[in-house]
């Protein structure tokens, strides 16, 4: 048994929890293409073409289509076939891609053509980000659920219909299943206690779950040694997805997670085979802390500096719920001696505002705090409006918690700037108009009862009624036009320049 | 006359103590007080109205003092008054001969000329009775201005066709005042079904509804829809008094489909709803309205979204103030603790230099008549612009 290895990120400040408990992962196998869209699957398609024979290849899919019939014959349909376990294969082909043409895998001849024909158009469309599961499609929910490693109870009692599309909550009951199933088997690798702490929202934020995710990932990548006969890459790309198959399981991945996880994939795929393993490693663990220090830590430092600049003395600031890139510039702000006031707008279930009323508070700030229905009331005296967001979308609309588009459109109304800080590694291409089509959904017995006042108790026992439900939404979006800046490590921008940052800043060579 | 006193005493300090509270329950109280105020009145002969004006106003004056912010005690009073100055104006008409006309209100400020006849009075008020309407305009006024009765000398002009009866006119006005306030109480108290009776014609088929708190009128009007339409409702919950969580539970008890949301969510799921239908605490002479606080930021979402504000009131909300400054003299802040309970920051603030926690807890937020779209009430629909001419209907101006 493995030492659980500590997580040790200094100069960060995220909600951290006392407890810890101990993830053990299982090897599975993750159609990654759902999740983790990006060029990277184009080019381990054709790595596959490069190393595999064509004779090979196409015994593969003769003995792929023999156990599909098989299977089919005995009346129940199994997933697990010869070489699906090879690294890198994968069998269902683009199948699971939604929009993309179905091609059978078992025609093995025209295989291979169709797939020179398909690659030109794939390359066009590389820049567009690949659909996402949606959960409303009973097939592939069902054959993802057969696939996953935690068992999904989802209750679909109690669902709001609006949000049938997106994964329902799971809650964290299932820590102790979690735990009995991996105790068990002692070839897997113990993953740091990320996934865990995700599912408990002890880590909440965007850039605290990427820094730990980051963390857990060093953790891996050094304890990690290539199986005899199996290329690294490929191997620790599995790996890889099985691990974030189990983080997505505990809690759906946020923005920040996924660039960064498309971004060590593609590291991971560009390694040389001409170095030794133990180089090989140590360049993924620098890939990964340079990462976390530029496009994070060193980010946010820009960010502060920018953003200070903007707040003079007399100000009002309006702050909503809990970022902690607006928390630093407040600080700094402060710290530099600049005379001005702060309003924490707050909002249920989870409060987070009162985290930053405390922070601010400890360093001597003068604090208005208050709910999101007084925020009109509040407006008035208010001169700025600053702003965090989990992911700015191509189309410039802000990704953040809920209650921040809101916010944003009462400050428009009165004419108040809003300035949202974000780092870039943030920005994503896909674009979304409204906050339904893609949100998380939390956990409706939160909203049952009220923090610190016991005499609401009105909702206990609402799961009883069948035409009650409760909704506990995570994020939603915010229009662009209630942005006046985005404040970024490269400067401060109006939120039309995103796609221009998404193609100028992040094209591939750069890390 | 000192059970009258007690009882007004009381009931001051109920208001004082926020032990009544609500429009409809105000309204009940406040106008049964004042029937009691005006059936204890002992009328003198030489101007019976006056007197009752004087009485009521003095008690109707220390209600509204209890608690400004409970606008439909003031309301209440002013109805009251109105009512027995169109009672004066009714007795009056009739006595001088003149049928009487349906009731408006004196809508005229200038004083009489004392020494004016008896006949040129009654057809000056019978003028001033009427509506100021298109055909009233366009008739010559038997003098440059109507007549006023209050403050003519009224021994004068009265004295000549009076003496007789004068008795009966002051039973008759004391009558006709307890009679007309009977029915507005009737009126207050049964504006509910009048409301819900239009429930149908606002809410078609699988419309989805957004609403914040919780108002009466509101399940009365979605129980009548329920009988025939089929609709699902998203209720905000209302922090910081949490009325949303009683409301979902009531609807879900009529069996319509609920969902209950936190109010930051507003925002986000408004694109997906029908209508917003909400009650309100008062409604301000220009159509803007006095609401629970979050009312305002709900009714911004929903122009964005182009999505109709719908308000449901009865008519004894309308309030004949225009509202200047309203987030300051129409509002009240109640305890901090409702939002950040007492002593929870206290570790941060030892230490410090002492700079406390400020905590805004409002009651109220005033809307403005730009972003509703439609008051339902117990008279019909009306648009925002329409609500001062209910409010010239129902009450005088010299009370305002």
């Amino acid at each position: 048994m493995r030492a659980q290895p500590t997580l040790s990120v200094s100069e960060w400040k995220f909600q951290r929890s006392t407890t810890t408990k101990v993830a053990f992962f299982s090897r599975n196998f993750w159609d990654d293409r759902k999740c983790f869209p990006g060029p990277e699957n184009d080019a381990r398609q054709r790595k596959l073409k490069d190393r595999t024979s064509k004779a090979e290849r196409r015994a593969l899919q003769e003995s792929q289509r023999a156990a599909k019939e098989a299977a089919r014959a005995s009346g129940n349909q199994t997933f697990f076939m010869p070489g699906m376990w090879e690294a890198g294969t994968n069998p269902y082909g683009s199948n699971e891609k939604k929009g993309v043409d179905k091609k059978p895998v078992d025609k093995s001849g025209e295989k291979d053509k169709k797939k020179e024909v398909v690659v030109p158009e794939k390359d066009k469309r590389k820049d567009a980000p690949a659909p996402r599961l949606q959960f409303d499609d009973e097939q592939k929910v069902a054959k993802a659920r057969r696939r996953a490693i935690v068992e999904q109870t989802t209750e679909t009692k109690h669902r709001v219909e609006l949000f049938r599309h997106l994964p329902q909550f799971v809650p964290p009951t299932q820590l102790q299943a979690l735990e009995e199933k991996y105790l068990q088997n002692d070839t897997m690798h113990i993953h740091p206690a990320v996934g865990l702490k995700y599912l408990t929202w002890d880590i909440v934020g965007g850039n605290a779950r990427c820094v730990a995710m980051l963390e857990a990932f060093k953790e891996m990548i050094r304890d990690y040694t290539t199986p005899p006969q199996k290329v690294m890459s490929r191997d620790l790309t599995a790996k890889i997805n099985s691990h974030v198959s189990f983080l997505s399981t505990c809690r759906p991945l946020s923005i920040s997670m996924g660039n960064a996880i498309r971004s060590f994939k593609l590291k991971i795929g560009k390694l040389r085979d001409t170095l030794t393993e133990a180089e090989a490693k140590s360049s993924l663990v620098s890939h990964l802390e340079t990462f976390a220090q530029e496009k994070i830590i060193l980010a946010d430092k820009e960010i502060v500096k920018h953003a200070v600049t903007k707040i003079i003395d007399g100000d009002v600031v309006l702050t909503h719920g809990f970022s902690c890139v607006v928390e630093m510039v407040l600080s700094h702000a402060h710290s530099i001696g600049k005379k001005f006031r702060v309003v924490v707008v707050d909002s249920r279930p989870r409060l987070e505002g009162r985290i930053l009323l405390r922070s601010l508070l400890a360093q001597g700030l003068k604090c208005t705090y208050t709910h999101i229905n007084a925020v009109t009331y509040i407006m008035q005296e208010v001169t700025k409006v600053f702003l965090g967001a989990a992911s700015i979308l191509a189309n410039g609309t802000v990704y953040s918690r809920v209650g921040t588009a809101a916010a944003a459109m009462v400050a428009h109304g009165y004419r108040v700037p809003v300035m949202i800080c974000c780092e870039t590694y943030k920005f994503h291409e896909r674009v979304q108009l409204d906050s339904i089509c893609s949100n998380e959904l939390g956990d409706p017995d939160a909203l049952v009862g009220v923090a610190g006042r016991k005499e609401f108790r009105e909702l206990v026992g609402w799961d009883e009624s069948e035409h009650l439900r409760l909704l506990n939404l995570t994020y939603d979006a915010t229009p662009a036009d209630y942005v006046s800046m985005i404040i970024t490590e490269h400067g401060m921008v109006p939120p039309t320049s995103v796609p221009v940052i998404l193609r100028e800043y992040r094209k591939e060579p750069i890390l | 006359m000192p059970d009258l006193q007690a009882a007004v005493d009381d009931f001051v300090i109920k208001l004082k103590r926020r032990q009544v509270e609500g429009s409809l329950a105000t309204a009940k109280s406040t106008v049964l007080l004042l029937r009691q105020v005006v059936s204890h009145q002992r009328i003198p002969s030489s101007g019976p109205a006056s007197s009752l004006i004087d009485a009521v106003k003095s008690v109707g004056s220390r209600l509204i003092a209890a608690n400004p912010m409970e606008l439909a005690v003031g309301n209440m009073v002013r109805r009251v008054l109105h009512i027995i100055r169109e009672e004066e104006a009714t007795i009056v008409a009739a006595q001088v001969g003149v049928t009487p006309v349906s009731d408006s209100d004196d809508d005229a400020d200038v004083h009489g000329v004392p020494g004016l006849s008896a006949v040129a009075l009654a057809a000056a008020n019978r003028t001033a009775l009427r509506a100021p309407s298109l055909h009233n305009l366009l008739e010559s006024l038997p003098t440059s201005a109507g007549a006023n009765v209050e403050p003519v000398p009224e021994s004068d002009t009265k004295s000549r066709c009076k003496s007789s009866d004068k008795n009966s006119k002051s039973w008759k006005l004391k009558h006709g005042v307890i009679d007309a306030i009977g029915l507005l109480l009737g009126e207050i108290e049964n504006y509910h079904s009048e409301i819900s009776e239009q429930a149908l014609e606002h809410i078609h088929q699988k419309q989805v509804i957004l609403t914040l708190g919780r108002s009466r009128s509101l399940l009365h009007f979605f129980r009548e829809a329920k009988k025939k339409r089929s609709f699902q409702v998203f209720v905000a919950e209302g922090a910081p008094r949490y009325q949303g969580h009683k409301f979902a539970k009531e609807l879900a008890a009529m069996e319509l489909q609920t969902t209950v949301i936190t109010d930051s969510a507003v925002f986000a799921l408004i694109s997906r709803v029908n209508m917003v239908i909400v009650g309100a605490h008062a409604v301000m002479a220009n159509g803007g309205i006095v609401a629970p606080v979050g009312m305002h930021m709900v009714a911004l979402a929903a122009r964005r979204h182009a999505v109709p504000f719908v308000v449901l009131t009865g008519l004894h909300k309308l309030c004949p103030l225009y509202p200047h400054n309203p987030s300051v003299v129409l509002n009240e802040l109640k305890s901090p603790s409702q939002v950040l309970d007492f002593g929870e920051m206290s570790d941060c603030l030892d230490g410090t230099d002492g700079s406390p926690v400020h905590v805004v807890n409002p009651m109220f937020d005033y809307v403005p008549p730009e972003l509703i779209s439609l008051f339902i009430t117990d008279s019909g629909g009306h648009n925002p612009s329409y609500v001062y001419r209910l409010v010239a209907e129902i009450y005088s101006p010299e009370d305002h």
